[in-house]
C-alpha cells in the first residue's frame, strides 16, 4: 500500500431524492451530449431509458435465438428418433449410430406434426427462458461482484430509497470541476468523486 | 340523438372523485418498504417460526421415510390394484401441479395484463408455484417402480438405442412439467436479483453480504441494467402465459387421450386449466392470509388484493362448476352408454337422493363426487357478497373448501372412472395405504416447511416492484397536485422527499 498516488478517478456521483428529480435531470444530461454515464435507481423508473436517450434492449433477440433453437431441436429429436428412415441410409453406415426407433403405437403413424406438438412447444418456451437469462446476463453484464460505484459508502442507498447518477471519467465531455458543478445544478447532492480499487 | 351528445369536461373536479385506491396503505414510502420485508429476513427467527419449522419438518420426514419403504419393498405397498394401477399418486400430481398455476397466474398473466396490485403478492405466489412442483415431481417419479431407471423418460443416448414414445401424453407430461419447473425458477430468481441487492446491501454480517452478493449478481440498479432487465422480465412473462396454460392442458391429455369412459373427454384442457388456477388461488389465499396477520402486512397486501384474489377464486369456482354440469350433460346428450354408465353409477348415485331417484344402487365413490360439488362449485358462491370477502376469517375458511375440493375432484376423475369400466369382473375398489397416506401427509408437510424457510431467508414481497407501484415513483409525479387531490399530508411534513426545495 504505497500512499504516494491515489487510485485513478471512476467518476463523480450525484445522489437524489425523487424519481421525478433523476429524471429530469437525466434529460439534462442526455441533451448536453454525455454518453458514458449511468443512472441507478431502486426500481425501474418508466420513461428513464428515452430520457437517457437509450436505445430498445436487444435482449429479445436472444430470446427469439434460442427459441428457434428449442424448437429445431425438439422437431429434429422426435423425427430422428421415431421417424422410419433406414431404408434409406447406406449399408455401410454403422447401424448403432442411427438413433431411429420407430414404434407402433395405436397404428398412428411413425412421424407426425400433432403428437410431436407439445414437446416441440415445451422446448421452444424452455430454450428461450434459457435465451432470455443468458440475453440479460450478457447485456446487463452480470454477474460482476465488484464495480467501482460500490466503492462509494451512499450508494448502498440505491437498493434502499436513494436516486443516483454517476458520470464516468472515460466521458469526452467529462471535466472534474465542471462536472461536479452541473450535477450540483441539476439538483444533485452529496456530489462525490468515486475511485477504482486502488 | 341529443340525448347521447354529452358536453366535453370542462372541469377535472369530477376525476378526483374516481381517483384509484393507492396500492400501498397508509402512504407508506420506499424506505418504509424496505425497512419493513428486510427486517422480516434480519431479525432473528421468532419462536413460533422454530415451532413451526420443527412440526412441519417433522411432517416432511415422511416423505423420505414413506419413498425408502416404497422403494425397498416395491409400488405395491400402495393401494394400487388391478383395475386402480393409478390412483392417489396421480392424484397427488395433478393436486400439487395444480396449486403452482396460481403463482404463474399472478407472475406471468397478472404482469401482461398490467394488474398492478400483483405486485404485493406475486414473489410469495411464485414460491409457492415452485415448491408445489417439487412436491408433484415426487408422484410420478416414484410411480414408476424401479426410480433408478426414470432417466428412461429422459431422451439420453444410450447403450440399447432405444428412445422414448414421442406420442405419449405421459412423455409430454415429462417435458411440460420439467419445462414449468425450470422457467419458474429462471421467473422467480430473476425476480429476486434486485431484492438480494437489498438484503445485500443491509446486511451486517460478512457471510450474509457474501452470500446474498453472490446471488445478487452484483446487481446496482443501474439503468442500463433495468432496460435489459424489464425486457428480459416481460419476455418470460409473456412465454410463461402460454406455458401455464400447456401443463395443464398436457397433464389433461394423460386422461383426455385415453378411451376410459368419463377420461375421454374434449373439454379436458380448458376445465383442468381453469379447476388449477382456483385451488391454486384458494392456497394463495390460504397462505397469504396468515402472512398478513402475523406480519402486519395490511399496507401491502390490502383489503383490495385479498378481494380480487377471491373474485378470481369465484370466477375460476363457476368455470369449474360450469364444467362438471356440462361433462354430465355430455354424457346424457352423447348416447353413450358406457359414459352414462360411468356418470350416473359411479359418480352422481347417492344412497339418499339421486341413487333412489334413478333407481340404481348407490356409486361405491358417491361421497368423493358429493365433496367435490360442495367444496367445488357451492362454497365459492359465498364470495358473491361483498361483506364475506372483506372478513378475512370467513375468506379463510371458505378456501378450505376449494383445497379440499381439487383433490377430491382429481381422486373422482381418476378413480371413479377405471374402479369399474367395461368387464365387470374386473371391477374393484380403491383404498389408500398408510404408505398412500404417509407420502402425501409428507408433501403437505414438505411444502409448508419450504415456505417456512422461503418468508425467513427470502423477502417475501418484491420489494422493488411495490416501490415502482407508488404514487411518487412516477417521474412526472406532481407533489402539489397529488395533495390537492388526495390532501397527503406527507407532502408537508416531508418536502424532500417529494422533489421540492433543496
Amino acid at each position: 500500500m504505497s500512499k504516494t498516488k491515489e487510485p485513478a478517478l471512476y467518476g463523480i456521483g450525484a445522489e437524489f431524492n425523487s424519481a421525478k428529480d433523476v429524471y429530469e435531470a437525466a434529460q439534462k444530461i442526455r441533451d448536453l451530449g454525455f454518453i458514458r454515464w449511468d443512472v441507478h435507481t431502486p426500481f425501474p423508473v418508466h420513461g428513464m431509458d428515452q430520457a437517457m436517450g437509450l436505445k430498445r434492449s436487444r435482449v429479445s433477440l436472444i430470446s427469439l435465438l434460442g427459441g428457434i433453437t428449442g424448437s429445431l431441436t425438439a422437431l429434429t429429436l422426435i423425427f430422428l428418433t421415431s421417424a422410419d428412415y433406414r431404408h434409406l441410409i447406406p449399408e455401410w453406415f454403422p447401424v448403432t449410430l442411427i438413433p431411429s426407433y420407430p414404434l407402433i403405437v395405436h397404428g398412428k403413424p411413425f412421424f407426425a406434426f400433432e403428437p410431436s406438438f407439445p414437446i416441440f412447444f415445451e422446448l421452444t418456451i424452455l430454450l428461450t427462458a434459457f435465451g432470455t437469462v443468458l440475453g440479460l446476463l450478457c447485456f446487463g453484464a452480470i454477474p460482476r461482484l465488484n464495480h467501482p460505484v460500490f466503492n462509494w459508502e451512499r450508494f448502498s442507498r440505491v437498493t434502499d430509497d436513494k436516486f443516483f447518477i454517476v458520470i464516468e471519467a472515460t466521458d469526452p465531455k467529462f471535466d472534474e470541476v465542471k462536472t461536479r458543478e452541473l450535477l450540483h445544478e441539476l439538483g444533485g447532492s452529496q456530489i462525490s468523486l468515486i475511485r477504482h480499487d486502488s | 340523438m341529443h340525448s347521447f351528445d354529452l358536453p366535453a369536461p370542462t372541469t377535472t373536479e369530477g376525476l378526483d372523485l374516481i381517483e384509484r385506491r393507492p396500492l400501498v396503505g397508509s402512504k407508506r414510502g420506499y424506505a418504509w418498504i424496505t425497512e419493513k420485508f428486510s427486517r422480516i429476513v434480519e431479525q432473528k427467527a421468532p419462536f413460533w417460526w422454530w415451532v413451526a419449522v420443527l412440526i412441519t419438518g417433522f411432517i416432511a420426514s415422511l416423505v423420505p421415510l414413506t419413498l425408502a419403504y416404497q422403494v425397498s419393498t416395491g409400488v405395491g405397498v400402495w393401494g394400487l390394484n388391478n383395475p386402480v394401477f393409478w390412483a392417489w399418486d396421480i392424484t397427488n400430481f395433478v393436486f400439487w401441479i395444480g396449486i403452482g398455476h396460481a403463482g404463474t397466474l399472478i407472475s406471468a398473466i397478472l404482469f401482461l395484463t398490467r394488474q398492478k396490485w400483483r405486485t404485493a403478492v406475486n414473489r410469495s405466489a411464485e414460491a409457492m408455484t415452485i415448491f408445489a412442483v417439487i412436491c408433484a415431481g415426487i408422484f410420478p417419479a416414484f410411480h414408476v417402480g424401479r426410480v433408478w431407471f426414470a432417466w428412461w423418460l429422459f431422451p439420453i443416448p444410450n447403450a440399447n438405442v432405444i428412445w422414448q414414445n414421442f406420442k405419449s401424453p405421459l412423455l409430454w407430461d415429462v417435458f411440460a412439467v420439467s419445462t414449468y419447473f425450470t422457467v419458474s425458477l429462471i421467473f422467480w430468481y430473476i425476480g429476486l436479483v434486485p431484492d438480494l441487492a437489498t438484503i445485500r446491501d443491509r446486511a451486517t454480517s460478512k457471510i450474509k453480504k457474501f452470500l446474498y452478493g453472490i446471488f445478487a449478481l452484483g446487481w446496482r440498479g443501474s439503468n442500463r441494467q433495468w432496460s435489459h432487465y424489464e425486457k428480459a422480465y416481460l419476455i418470460l412473462a409473456g412465454i410463461s402465459t402460454p406455458l401455464v396454460l400447456s401443463v395443464h392442458s398436457v397433464v389433461s391429455f394423460d386422461f383426455a387421450t385415453s378411451v376410459i369412459p368419463g377420461w375421454h373427454t374434449t373439454i379436458f384442457p380448458p376445465y383442468f386449466v381453469a379447476g388449477a388456477i382456483f385451488g391454486g388461488f384458494a392456497m394463495v389465499l390460504t397462505l397469504l392470509i396468515p402472512c398478513r396477520w402475523i406480519f402486519n402486512l395490511k399496507d401491502v397486501v390490502t383489503d383490495k388484493h385479498i378481494d380480487n384474489m377471491c373474485k378470481i377464486v369465484l370466477l375460476t369456482g363457476t368455470i369449474v362448476g360450469y364444467a362438471y354440469l356440462m361433462e354430465l350433460f355430455i354424457a346424457l346428450y352423447s348416447g353413450n352408454p358406457f359414459e352414462q354408465w360411468v356418470f350416473l353409477r359411479n359418480r352422481v348415485a347417492d344412497p339418499f337422493i339421486f341413487g333412489p331417484l334413478m333407481g340404481v344402487p348407490p356409486a361405491p365413490y358417491w361421497w368423493a363426487y358429493w365433496a367435490m360439488m360442495i367444496c367445488n362449485v357451492i362454497a365459492p358462491q359465498f364470495f358473491w357478497f361483498k361483506k364475506i370477502r372483506k372478513n378475512l376469517l370467513a375468506v379463510l375458511i371458505i378456501v378450505m373448501f376449494p383445497n379440499v375440493g381439487m383433490w377430491y375432484e382429481r381422486f373422482v376423475i381418476i378413480a371413479t372412472s377405471i374402479h369399474r369400466d367395461f368387464v365387470t369382473s374386473s371391477w374393484g375398489y380403491f383404498s389408500p395405504t398408510w404408505v398412500d397416506i404417509g407420502l402425501f401427509v409428507g408433501t403437505i408437510g414438505l411444502f409448508t416447511f419450504l415456505f417456512l424457510l422461503f418468508i425467513k431467508f427470502l423477502p417475501m414481497v418484491t420489494m422493488f416492484e411495490v416501490k415502482a407501484v407508488l404514487p411518487e415513483a412516477d417521474p412526472h409525479y406532481d407533489p402539489r397536485a397529488h395533495k390537492k387531490k388526495t390532501g397527503d399530508p406527507l407532502v408537508d411534513s416531508n418536502p424532500q422527499l417529494f422533489g421540492g426545495a433543496h
